[in-house]
């Protein structure tokens, strides 16, 4: 419960998706748990069983980033993009291109600190309303759930 | 919210179908198999017409469908848009939540590093010099 009353995710608008989660910690901290690969790869891994062999961050306005995903079983996935914005411990705004999916989403990561605690707010942009549901359903879904028994299992979150 | 007119429904028509309870246990109903408009209406204290309201709802975001059986109009659930929104939700949310919790460790074991590094002279094990 606590958990989920400071994490949602949203669609503010036809094209976006928007995480927001609440850490306790200070932005600083939050900000070098995001930016530097060596925190990056210990916690940017998806469901178990994945790690991060590919974590490269040139954290500047035209650097770019690199992170190539892989598993045992079901194989690999990558993405890549370049920084447009960088402020230090508050805003990063970066292009990002996954691998397998037609065109490039903006993405606006913020760090607000309060009281010594820091909201996370990513905001991912898609060229179009499909390239989002698309990205989405398929990107990061572990396979496309059929079984009833998972569309129950949904249904009853919706309660 | 214009009627659907593509033939795969998008996933905030699905959202939209089953932000309602009505339509959620109707969804639920049909899960257990075809059922007609007055079977499904019998668990709701609602008349036909508002139920079949609801079905026409779920139809148009492509979760229902209707057909002919003999006489009675039968309702059947249809599964494509139901995963597909069960892929977002879950694949998505889980995706996440695994991450922000990894980083929920993390952010504790830097502050600790950050607490044990500054005012003391103790040295812990694996502590170099914090280089930025």
């Amino acid at each position: 419960m606590t958990l989920a009353s400071t994490f949602t995710v949203t669609q503010p608008s036809d094209t976006e998706v928007q995480l927001t989660r609440e850490f306790d910690a200070t932005a600083r901290l939050v900000w070098d748990a995001y930016t530097k690969p060596e925190y990056v790869r210990q916690w940017l891994l998806g469901p178990d069983g994945w790690d991060m062999p590919v974590c490269e961050i040139d954290l500047r306005v035209g650097g770019s980033f690199h992170y190539q995903w892989s598993h045992p079983t079901e194989g690999s996935f990558g993405t890549q993009g370049e920084f447009t914005e960088v402020t230090p411990t508050s805003r990063i705004v970066n292009t990002e291109r996954m691998e397998g999916f037609e065109g490039e989403s903006i993405d606006t990561i913020t760090f607000e600190e309060a009281n010594g605690r820091t909201t996370m707010t990513m905001t991912m942009r898609f060229p179009s309303k499909e390239a989002r549901d698309g990205a989405i359903a398929t990107g990061m879904a572990d396979g496309v759930a059929t079984s009833y028994d998972r569309l129950e299992r949904v249904i009853d979150t919706f309660e | 919210m214009d009627a659907v007119a593509t033939a795969t429904p998008l996933l905030d028509d699905t959202f939209a179908a089953l932000a309602d309870p009505t339509r959620r246990a109707i969804l639920e109903r049909l899960m257990e198999g075809e059922a007609s408009v007055a079977e499904l209406t019998e668990p709701f204290d609602m008349s036909q017409p508002a139920i079949s309201k609801h079905l026409k709802y779920l139809e148009r975001a492509g979760l229902v469908s209707r057909h002919r059986d003999a006489q009675r109009r039968m309702c059947r659930l249809e599964a494509a848009p139901m995963a597909q929104a069960v892929a977002w939700l879950e694949g998505y949310r889980r995706f996440w939540e695994a991450n922000y919790a990894r980083l929920d460790d993390l952010l504790e074991r830097m502050k600790a590093e950050e607490a044990s590094a500054s005012p003391s002279t103790d040295t812990p094990a694996g502590t170099d010099e914090d280089s930025q």
